[in-house]
């Protein structure tokens, strides 16, 4: 199959977008759960109690809000420093 | 050990490959290496949990362990998978 066919079918193109797209989601999931037991989980037993399942809930939320923050205070540095290197050498 | 690599060519070789095949072999590929990385992860997480100072084999108490911790470890990706869903979808409303 010769590359120009690959990228010139649109219907193989949004399939490999969406798939993308799913596998950066599951990625997450992966590392978060991973992230979280290690935080909420104590020992694990018969079944996931209110308090551990709510600290699961927590632990994403904050996960998320924690990566937005980095996001815009980095935005926000190198806007009024003009460029990560020279806030980074200070 | 087992040869990892597969034959796409289902048309022989010659020819080309119809796209809905290819599409079907690339998402049972996804699905296989997802299911492994879960397997990896709940491994690494229920050894640390469950085995203390490893003896010359897995005693009651540490199969016990283990399996219990296989079924949390689920629900907790299934809890981390719904959180974060829901999260998104909230925040494209936001858009």
């Amino acid at each position: 199959m010769d590359s120009q066919g690959v990228t010139a079918d649109p219907q193989l193109q949004q399939f490999i977008e969406v798939e993308s797209q799913k596998q950066r989601f599951q990625q997450l999931v992966h590392q978060m759960t991973e992230v979280c037991w290690e935080k909420c989980m104590d020992k694990p037993g018969p079944k996931l109690d209110g308090r551990t399942e709510t600290c699961f809930v927590n632990c994403v939320e904050r996960f998320i809000d924690t990566s937005q923050f980095i996001l815009n205070r980095l935005e926000q540095t190198q806007r009024s420093k003009g460029s990560l290197s020279e806030s980074m050498s200070d | 050990m087992d040869n990892f690599t597969t034959d796409y060519s289902g048309a022989g070789g010659s020819g080309k490959m119809d796209t809905g095949t290819i599409m079907e072999q690339v998402k049972v590929q996804i699905a296989v290496a997802n299911a492994q990385e879960l397997l990896q992860r709940m491994t690494d997480k229920c050894f640390k949990k469950c085995v203390g100072k490893p003896g010359s084999s897995l005693d009651n108490s540490e199969q016990k362990c283990i399996a219990m911790c296989m079924d949390r470890y689920m629900d907790a990706w299934n809890t981390v998978s719904r959180t974060y869903n829901s999260r998104l979808q909230r925040e494209r409303a936001r858009l």
